[in-house]
This record gives structure tokens, C-alpha cells and sequence, in this order.
């Protein structure tokens, strides 16, 4: 017997007994939520009750808590805020995934479009600039889902300082509803992003910034 | 190889599930090393409030516990299809998916994996399994370095050390000693390194920043596994995790086969349950979920090892199988008062604390670790504090039984436990032989005079008395005073 069909015996056998409670076998298509209380009268919170406003409030609120730098902007200023953000940073030379917003991109930086770019050569840039997918503002979460104006996941890791651009349509309250919005990509890589990386591994004390990005600056678009 | 009703256990000879000593012999010492004491109860007490806080936040924190239990039992009761379904969405996404019947079998997998990419260098991310299996020994018996790469793990590798916790492995070191380790193993370090953490993690950064811009090969474990879209999920902190994920040509998981979870949905519970149980935040920094191989982004080869090394008898134990629900927060370590004072190393398995002393025990077989039921006062800390509501003291007792049963079966002669509890029961089932008991008992008195409590009996009961002290017995019971109060003559 291989072991694939000696495991899958073993499961058999030791769940001969019923195994509990019954729950439907793979119902959920992904694009329709079926939490996992569902069935069960299990009901915890699938929704938030804020409006725009009050999200990008607590979006800002919770990037900060967490150490992300965060600037609010309107779209006509967004070309502006992001010129701002370079010059303060002191970024001269920064990749962006080819799919993003030329608009977007100020003049007078070196801009390095990703066409795979070698890790080592990420790791010269002094920056990178993408959009998002979804942003949670509960949890101060940014998720990247690699469509082309996030690019690639080294594009997001290797490089020192993130510049993520957020709009408010792409802003929900509660991981739930993120995570409905995120299903009908969920084959896609995703890469959820709360504050720059970090540590507590010695004596529990934080510090900012390991192997990530050691610092992430959010620019929030308004309504 | 040992089984339970039927069902293999855990081999022995590889990983590290199974301690060197037993439990109090190893608690004993642990109690004598006051400065680990000190960074236990330092920790400790800072993940509980963090805890307390972030979780507090949440209105519905029970109904997501709840929740949570709903969809481990419901993804237990149908293991096998669900893992079929993992399968053959992760096959269906360029991924190879590989079948492990224990430890050796998942070893023997990976380092075939490694030796055919020709690659002697593996960067890993931090894994419980890998770490039960005993990967990292497996891969340096095949000529193949493991670098470990989240920085506790790290401090564990380079000071030859094991880990003592779940989330934070290294928090029986202090900062002087990690500087201490770094001095001394990594070859170019500046000499002038101070312990300041952030320049000890500054340091950990420049040593493993060149091993992932050249890694060829990643290994990761899993925090959860989508059924229905074939999606594999890692939590965690620093980007170590990312950068094994990423920056490699190869990657492969390694996961235990209970990992799973029936649909993308369940991650509405489980992404807000297992951060503020672990580390005592909202949300951790970094995430990373992938499906199979995607086309110009990431490993182009990805290797899925499913591993059951034990963990299908403890399925079989309708009772202790719902320590197979764990998502390994450590939550329970944080709050249990006997993890707080003797640390992760007492337990000798790579599941320290609560959850340990339920898991490690069903994987083995309990009765290769015998003594891990009993470390713990039954107070239910752990119970309360669990995301997904395994009621751990009630495994506890009945793993107790179970060991008790076991040692009777194995034992031609009855031990004196069982002497003990036949006599009990003959005496207590008549009511003059029990008054006679009680009344025998007064004879020890003597014993406690000074103190008021027994701290030595003679043999062949200082058994009981090595490891506690016993009341002295009343000068008086309980039936004898109500008759004088109730009975004599006004």
C-alpha cells in the first residue's frame, strides 16, 4: 500500500466512530461565503457597521499603532503626496511593478520597472512603490494580491523602504469581509502586510525591521 | 513501534518528541535556574497582557472560538476527503504533493527533494513539524545544511540549544548571552556588537540577508491549508518567512495532515483568532498565501509533504483527539502556571506547556511519555485561554487513565497505586470498616506535630510524600462531631 492509501486508511479507521459533529464536505464555491459558522448558528461578526469616513479613520489609526508611516491625499494631490514621500525618504531610485499608474510616479526619481529583476539588484533600489488590493482597516492590514500594479512578491520584500498607495474603495472594516473580497483571487499569491516587519524574539522586546521592508509608508487616496 | 488501537504512533529514534528524563526530574532542575525563571515569568506576564487587551477588543471573541472548534471538529470528521481535495487543488496549480506515513518517511522525502535540485544549502522558516521530525538532523546526515532563519530559531541553531517555547523559542536566553552566541558563531560579525535588541537583530539581518538573496531552496511549514482552493498559508513576523517563500527556485512545506481546513471562509475566523492568541496583536506583520506555482512570481517548484507521524492514533482517541485542533498560538503556554515556572525544556518535546502534555503523549503513545500528563494543578487556565476550545484538563485526566490502564496492562504484578485504590475501595465500601479507617488514621498525627502537616511518610508511603506534603489527619472526623453536636444526650 503506498502511503498516500495507508494514511487515508488510517484516517478511516481512527473517525469509524462518526468524528463529530457533521459539517458539509467542500460547500463554498469561494465566490459565495460560507464562514465556517455556517451551519453550525454560529454567529460572529461578517460585516463592520462604519462609514468611509470612520474606516479611513481607523485604518490611519491602526498603520500608525503598528509603525507605518501614514499620509492622507486626494487623487488630484496623489502625484504630489508621492513626491513628497520620496523627498523625504531621500529615494532617488525605486521599483515599481509594470502595471502601475505612470500618473502616479513623480518626476525627477529613477524609476526601475520590474521585469524580474534579480534579487541582488532589488536589493540596490533604495525603494518600491505599489498599490493594493484590499487594506483592513480593524487590523491596520494591507494586502497585495500581485496584480500589475503590485508586481511581483520579491518586488514588496527585498527593497528597504515600501510605499504602498491605498484607495478608498479598496478600504473594508473586519477581517471577514476582506476575506470575502479576497476569495474570488484566492489562487493568487497574497501577501498580507500589518506594519513593517518585526521581532519580540529577544526578551520580548519589539524591534522594527528584520528581513522586510524596515519601513512602510501608506499614502491613503481619499473618497 | 508502539500503536494505539491499532493505529501507529510516533517512532522513536528520530525528532523530538519524547525527553531524555522524565518530567519531574526535569522540572526539579528547571526550578533551580533562577534566571530563567526570571525571563519566564518577564515574558509571560507581557504576551498575557498584550493578550488580554487585543482580545478584549473583539465583541464576538467567543463566537469566533466557537467558531473555530466548529470548523476543526467538522474538517476532522471528513480528514480524508478534505485532504484528497488539498490535493488535488494544489496538483491542479503545478504543485507535487507528497505522502508521509511518520518522521523518517517525511525525512526521507525532503532530503531526496533537496538532493535533486543539487543544492547542499536549505533556508527554512520556523516549524513546529520539521522540528518534531528531527528535519534539521535528517538534512545534515545527508550532507545538506539547514539555515535557520526567524531570529529565535536562529539563536537556537547557533547556541546548540533547543527551544522552549512554541512562538518565541529562544525566551529562555537573555540578551547577554545572545550577544554572546553571535560573537562567537557568526564568522564576520562586528566585534564591537553591543546586546541591544535592535542591534542583535540588525546583526541576524546582515548574516542571513546574503544566504536568501542566494538560497536556492526553501522550507516552510503551514499554519493552514485551504481544502477547497488548495492554498497554503504562513504566519508570521519578521519576513524571514517571505523571503524562504519567495526568493528560492524550490519550495517545500512540510505540514502535519490535521493543517487542513475545509474553505477559504475559515480563514474569516482563524486569521483573527491565531494573532491576538499568539503574539497579542491585531493582525501579525507579514501573511503570505500561495496556490501551487505561479507562472514569473515565486518558487517554480513547489513540494507539498503531508506527514502523519502519530497523528491519526490520536485521532482515533475520541477524547484526546481534539488536541489535533491546535493552531499552535502557545496561548496556553503564556497563562499556565506550571509552564511559568519550569519553562518548555522540562516537557522534552518540541510542544512544551499544556497542549504539549495532551499532544506529545497521544503522538508517542503514552506510555513513552508517561509523566507529561501529570504536569499540570488541573486549574483550567489553559482551557479558558485556548482560541479554538480544547478543553485540555479533561484530556489531561483521561490521558492520566489511559496511562494508568496501560501500566496495568503491561504489568503482570498490580502496582501499588493499584493496591492502594483496591483497599480504598474495599474500605469505603462498608461503613464501619471506613469509620475504623478514619479512626486509624488519627494515628498519624504524631507525625505532623510540629508543623501541622506531614512532609516525610515512612516507606512504602514516601512515595506519595517526595513530591508533596499531606495534612495531618483531623483529631476528630467529621461523623465523629456531628454525633457530639447532634446526638448527645441534653
Amino acid at each position: 500500500m503506498s502511503a498516500r492509501e495507508e494514511v487515508l486508511a488510517r484516517i478511516r479507521a481512527a473517525v469509524a466512530d462518526g468524528g463529530g459533529p457533521a459539517r458539509p464536505v467542500g460547500a463554498g464555491t469561494g465566490s459565495a461565503p460560507d464562514l465556517a459558522g455556517a451551519g453550525t448558528g454560529i454567529a460572529f461578526r461578517t460585516e463592520g457597521g462604519r462609514d468611509l469616513g470612520q474606516l479611513i479613520d481607523l485604518l490611519a489609526e491602526r498603520l500608525t499603532d503598528y509603525r507605518a508611516l501614514v499620509r492622507r491625499t486626494s487623487s488630484a494631490e496623489l502625484t504630489a503626496t508621492t513626491r513628497l514621500a520620496m523627498a523625504e525618504r531621500g529615494a532617488r531610485r525605486v521599483v515599481v511593478p509594470p502595471g502601475l499608474d505612470p500618473a502616479v510616479l513623480p518626476e525627477g526619481i529613477e524609476i526601475v520597472t520590474d521585469d524580474g529583476l534579480p534579487a541582488h539588484e532589488l536589493d540596490s533600489v533604495d525603494g518600491v512603490i505599489t498599490g493594493a488590493a484590499v487594506a483592513i482597516a480593524e487590523t491596520g492590514t494591507i494586502v497585495l494580491d500581485g496584480s500589475p500594479d503590485q508586481g511581483r512578491r520579491a518586488i514588496t520584500l527585498v527593497p528597504d523602504y515600501h510605499l504602498c498607495i491605498v484607495r478608498a474603495a479598496q478600504v473594508v472594516e473586519i477581517v471577514p469581509e476582506g476575506i470575502a473580497r479576497l476569495a474570488a483571487e484566492a489562487d493568487r499569491p497574497l501577501t498580507w502586510i500589518s506594519g513593517p516587519s518585526a521581532t519580540s524574539d529577544i526578551e520580548l522586546k519589539r524591534v522594527e525591521g528584520v528581513h522586510g521592508p524596515r519601513t512602510l509608508e501608506v499614502i491613503l487616496v481619499g473618497p | 513501534m508502539t500503536t494505539y488501537l491499532g493505529l501507529p504512533t510516533a517512532p522513536a529514534g528520530v525528532g523530538h518528541l519524547r525527553g531524555s528524563e522524565p518530567f519531574p526530574a526535569a522540572a526539579r532542575r528547571a526550578l533551580a535556574d533562577t534566571q530563567l525563571r526570571a525571563n519566564l515569568a518577564m515574558a509571560t506576564t507581557t504576551i498575557r497582557r498584550k493578550r488580554a487587551a487585543v482580545v478584549a477588543e473583539l465583541g464576538d471573541w467567543e463566537e469566533l472560538r466557537a467558531a473555530g472548534q466548529a470548523a476543526k471538529t467538522g474538517m476532522m470528521r471528513h480528514l480524508d476527503r478534505y485532504l484528497e481535495q488539498l490535493e488535488a487543488q494544489v496538483q491542479a496549480h503545478g504543485g507535487t504533493v507528497h505522502w508521509a506515513r511518520d518522521a523518517v518517511e517525511a525525512n526521507q522525502i525532503v532530503v531526496g527533494l533537496v538532493d535533486a535540485t543539487g543544492s547542499r544549502e536549505v533556508v527554512k522558516v520556523k516549524s513546529m513539524v520539521t522540528d518534531e521530525i528531527g528535519l534539521n538532523e535528517a538534512l545534515a546526515a545527508g550532507g545538506i545544511t539547514a539555515h535557520e532563519t526567524d531570529l529565535a530559531e536562529l539563536i537556537i541553531q547557533l547556541g546548540h540549544d533547543r527551544p522552549s517555547h512554541i512562538l518565541v523559542p529562544a525566551i529562555h536566553r537573555n540578551r547577554a548571552e545572545i550577544r554572546q552566541i553571535f560573537l562567537r558563531e557568526m564568522a564576520d560579525v562586528d566585534p564591537a556588537l553591543t546586546d541591544q535588541p535592535a542591534a542583535l537583530a540588525e546583526a541576524a539581518r546582515l548574516y542571513l540577508r546574503r544566504r536568501f538573496l542566494s538560497a536556492r531552496v526553501g522550507i516552510s511549514g503551514a499554519n493552514f491549508a485551504i481544502a477547497e482552493t488548495g492554498t497554503i498559508c504562513v504566519v508570521e513576523s519578521e519576513g524571514n518567512g517571505r523571503m524562504c517563500i519567495t526568493l528560492p527556485d524550490t519550495l517545500i512545506t512540510v505540514m502535519g495532515i490535521e493543517k487542513v481546513l475545509p474553505s477559504w471562509a475559515d480563514l474569516a475566523v482563524f486569521m483573527q483568532l491565531l494573532p491576538r492568541s499568539s503574539t497579542g496583536e491585531r493582525m501579525n506583520p507579514y501573511t503570505s498565501m500561495w496556490t501551487g506555482v505561479t507562472p514569473g512570481d515565486g518558487p517554480q517548484r513547489f513540494h507539498l509533504v503531508l506527514v502523519d507521524n502519530g497523528r491519526t492514533a490520536v485521532l482515533a482517541d475520541e477524547t484526546g483527539r481534539q488536541a489535533l485542533h491546535c493552531i499552535r498560538c502557545s496561548a496556553c503556554l503564556n497563562v499556565c502556571p506550571v509552564y511559568e515556572r519550569v519553562g518548555g525544556h522540562a516537557y522534552g518535546s518540541v510542544y512544551p506547556g499544556p497542549i504539549g502534555a495532551v499532544l506529545s503523549p497521544q503522538l508517542t503513545g503514552v506510555e513513552e511519555n508517561p509523566t507529561l500528563p501529570y504536569a499540570s494543578s488541573l486549574c483550567g487556565a489553559c482551557y479558558d485561554a485556548c482560541p479554538v476550545k480544547i478543553d485540555i484538563p479533561s484530556v489531561l485526566v483521561h490521558l492520566r487513565a489511559r496511562h494508568v490502564q496501560e501500566a496495568h496492562r503491561n504489568h503482570r504484578l498490580p502496582s501499588s497505586e493499584a493496591i492502594a485504590m483496591s483497599a480504598a475501595s474495599w474500605v469505603m465500601a462498608d461503613p464501619d470498616r471506613f469509620a475504623a479507617a478514619q479512626r486509624a488514621s488519627r494515628l498519624g498525627r504524631p507525625l505532623g506535630r510540629r508543623r501541622g502537616r506531614i512532609g516525610q511518610l515512612p516507606p512504602p508511603l514516601a512515595a506519595w510524600t517526595r513530591a508533596r506534603d499531606l495534612p495531618v489527619p483531623p483529631a476528630q472526623t467529621f461523623r465523629q462531631w456531628w454525633r457530639d453536636e447532634h446526638e448527645r444526650p441534653s
